[in-house]
């Protein structure tokens, strides 16, 4: 792990160098693999440099809710478990693990990706539940965009179990995908100082200002945002990182 | 009813598959990688460390504290809600004991080293390869330690005694038993033992001595891994 | 008869029986069981005449006494300061030990050091229960400002230096920054943007290879790689070679970096 303050690591931004030696608007090399794990429904493995975050996809059967009982749901979950990080307790979800979920099932709920309608088995009475969970096995850094890629791959990946009457053979995967409209791709925008980065490292992340994800289909439609951080943005601020977050967004997509 | 042949068409005393890696996880101060058939764990230590709440220092020697998890998405069958449960506190506590016998803590006073063990994948045999992981990522940490320990599960499956039961045996409409071993390499002591199902003293016996031979071939896999880090 | 079963530098695992014979001695990193050597820690043989050593390829920095590390504060008390030193226990600063000019009680300590600034420190005491005092009387002790810092694993420290200093000196020479290596792990670099980059790059290779012989040529291969020649060859070279292990040539410098100028 490498350290450094604030003022040295802007100084660094102001001539284009980051630590790793890369350029501001450089990501470190993306690797993902689809279909890791046979138990779950659909996984992924999405490594960006040294973060690597696991992304599974579990369906179970329930009763749909009573205000839309001809839709099915998903849920999304993300467990930052301390195996990844020295900083990371066990016991209940921490706000970043909440909020990290919450962005993610904003990203695939929000844009439509997952019909909710084709979820449904029968209608008032059985629905599919499609749990996404995501998991970091070594944090570096950039938790969220690993995380938005992985659950998007693992979503892609996923197929249905048999269904036998009311019960499900999980033994027994059908070759009928998960219905997909769309496949967000989220990417963070970070402000340092007068700077901008994507991807930042666990230190660089200590640092940073402000902090904006933006989730982008296809059609360059923006689906969810979160801003985080401290300081607050100015409408430039925004425009400029939105962007960058869609060029980027671009580059990104070629990995789905 | 006889069991004649093996659900997967193993030998009797054939081992599943294995695979071992050393620091696969770059944050940790010490990791382990540890496949056997179909069931995968990771295990990662982080220490010698300070421990708080200070209450639970030791100013004789360091302890270990050990967490066993199944990620939502590991099990055939449904998602598994995160959060821990009885069985995962009950495995972490006998993982914890399974390890101790080999580490020498006591050159760490007050300091705590923490296992975390987690299982992607899981088709029975979990807590035996949550053990060799861990116990592959506790020697990748640099601890001082007299030896290494490897663990299989053993048992009966109706009149034959078997090693390495998957799921599909553990499932098995027969009598069957489930018996996971853990053994110190150099003194072949047992460290962890625990059995469920029904099983004849003279099929333990045999099942204990076929999982002793097992494990020699799990401690060669293990060292391996450490060693091929460095290669 | 005694009888090695490994080489010299050959990796070992914990349990793996080194000796056969009561010709040798166990020392760091092994035990004796029966007739056996047998290590105890993952590492590398060492055989020095007829003693058996395992040289540790991992593992937390252990204190001791006479050390130069350096060191974050973590916490400012009444008494000092509290030192993250990256090692199991955190070391403690006394107001006596911090700096030669005289501190008046009560007075507001995070002046001379605050929470989260590094410090260079020698360990001064390590007791049995692992309380650990250091000091920051000594030449090259004091407070790194400016220049980021690398966490490398102890073990690797010796390799990052080099023979008397070589490695860490060709680095300085090729990238003009300056650097400080811990001997806890900790190395403090500073110079311009692109050669602490390139300085990091490269003391992240040696930390990753360190165990692989030949490293000094593939080291300075690399280096001439991403170094582009300079102009003048420094003079100085020699003069630091000789150094000890960790030493600042701030000193020597002609030029101090812009942060230092407070």
């Amino acid at each position: 792990m490498e350290q450094e303050n604030k003022d040295h690591l802007v100084k660094a931004l102001d001539v284009d160098v980051r630590f790793d030696g890369r350029k501001k608007l450089q990501y470190r090399d993306i690797t993902v693999e689809s279909g890791v794990y046979k138990n779950a429904e659909g996984s992924a493995k999405v490594t960006i440099g040294g973060t690597e975050v696991l992304a599974g996809v579990k369906m179970e059967v329930r009763e749909p809710y009573p205000d839309s009982p001809d839709e099915g749901t998903i849920m999304v979950g993300a467990e930052l478990i301390p195996l990844s990080n020295p900083e990371f307790e066990l016991g209940r979800p921490s706000i970043q693990a909440i909020e990290l979920a919450r962005v993610v099932d904003r990203g695939i709920r929000e844009s439509g990706m997952i019909d909710f309608k084709k979820l449904c088995i029968k209608e008032g009475e059985k629905v599919w539940v499609v749990s996404i969970d995501i998991i970091p096995m070594n944090d570096e850094g950039n938790l969220f965009d690993a995380s938005a890629l992985a659950a998007l791959v693992a979503v892609k990946n996923a197929v249905f179990p048999k269904l036998d009457g009311d019960k499900i053979d999980y033994s027994e995967k059908t070759k009928n995908k998960l219905p997909l409209n769309k496949e967000p791709i989220s990417v963070t925008v970070l402000k340092i100082g007068k700077h901008f980065i994507v991807d930042p490292t666990i230190t660089e992340e200590a640092k940073i200002d402000a902090r904006l994800m933006v989730s982008f289909g296809e059609d360059e439609t923006i689906h969810a945002m979160q801003k985080g951080g401290e300081t607050p943005l100015t409408a430039d601020d925004l425009k400029e990182m939105v962007k960058i977050a869609k060029t980027k967004s671009k580059e990104l997509r070629k990995f789905v | 009813m006889n069991y004649k042949k093996r659900l997967d068409g193993r030998k009797f005393d054939e081992l599943r598959p294995i695979e071992a890696k050393a620091g696969v996880i770059a944050r940790a101060d010490g990791s382990g990688y540890f496949k056997i058939g179909n069931t995968i764990a990771y295990a990662a230590v982080y220490g010698p460390r300070e421990l708080y709440p200070r209450f639970m220092q030791n100013p004789e020697k360091g302890i270990i504290r050990v967490n066993y998890n199944m990620l939502p998405f590991s099990s055939k069958g449904n998602r598994v809600r995160p959060g821990g449960s009885r069985r995962s506190q009950e495995i972490s506590m006998v993982t914890e004991k399974a390890l101790l016998p080999v580490l020498d803590l006591s050159e760490f006073p007050n300091s705590v080293i923490d296992i975390f063990i987690e299982l992607p994948q899981t088709d029975a045999g979990t807590r035996c390869a949550g053990i060799c992981a861990a116990s592959i990522a506790l020697a990748d940490a640099g601890i001082t330690m007299k030896d290494m320990v490897s663990s299989i599960s053993v048992g009966r499956v109706d009149d034959q005694v078997v090693v390495d039961l998957n799921y599909d045996e553990e499932a098995y409409d027969a009598p069957v038993a489930d018996v996971p071993l853990a053994f110190l390499n150099k003194s072949k002591e047992i460290s962890l033992l625990q059995m469920d199902g029904d099983i004849t003293e003279e099929q333990l016996f045999k099942a204990v001595e076929m999982g002793k031979k097992a494990c020699e071939k799990i401690s060669k896999i293990q060292r391996e891994a450490l060693k091929n880090k460095y290669k | 008869m005694s009888k090695l079963l490994v080489k010299e530098r050959d990796v070992v695992v914990p349990g793996e029986d080194i000796v056969e014979g009561m010709d040798y001695l166990p020392s760091k990193g092994t035990y004796r069981e029966g007739d056996k050597i047998v290590a105890s820690q993952l590492g590398l043989v060492r055989i020095d005449g007829k003693v058996i050593k395992v040289i540790p390829l991992s593992g937390k920095y252990a204190p001791k006494r006479g050390d130069t590390v350096i060191g974050k504060v973590i916490d400012v008390l009444m008494s000092g300061w509290r030192i993250d030193i990256d090692s199991a226990y955190s070391a403690m600063l006394g107001l006596k030990e911090a700096t030669s000019s005289f501190i008046a009680r009560g007075a507001d300590l995070t002046k001379y050091y605050d929470i989260g600034e590094y410090i260079a420190v020698n360990i001064t005491n390590v007791t049995s229960q692992k309380l650990i005092d250091v000091s920051m009387r000594g030449p090259g002790l004091r407070k790194l400002e400016g220049g980021c810092f690398i966490e490398v694993n102890t073990s690797k420290v010796p390799r990052i230096i080099g023979k008397q200093g070589s490695m860490i000196s060709m680095i300085k020479q090729a990238t003009d920054c300056r650097v400080i290596v811990g001997q806890n792990g900790i190395v403090w670099i500073s110079g311009t943007p692109e050669m602490e980059a390139i300085a990091i790059d490269v003391i992240k290779k040696i930390a990753k290879e360190a165990h692989i012989p030949g490293l000094t040529d593939t080291i300075q291969t690399y280096l001439d790689k991403k170094v582009p020649k300079k102009k003048i060859v420094e003079p100085k070279a020699e003069e630091q070679e000789k150094k000890p292990e960790v030493k600042d040539t701030e000193e020597k410098k002609e030029t101090p970096s812009k942060e230092e100028k407070k």
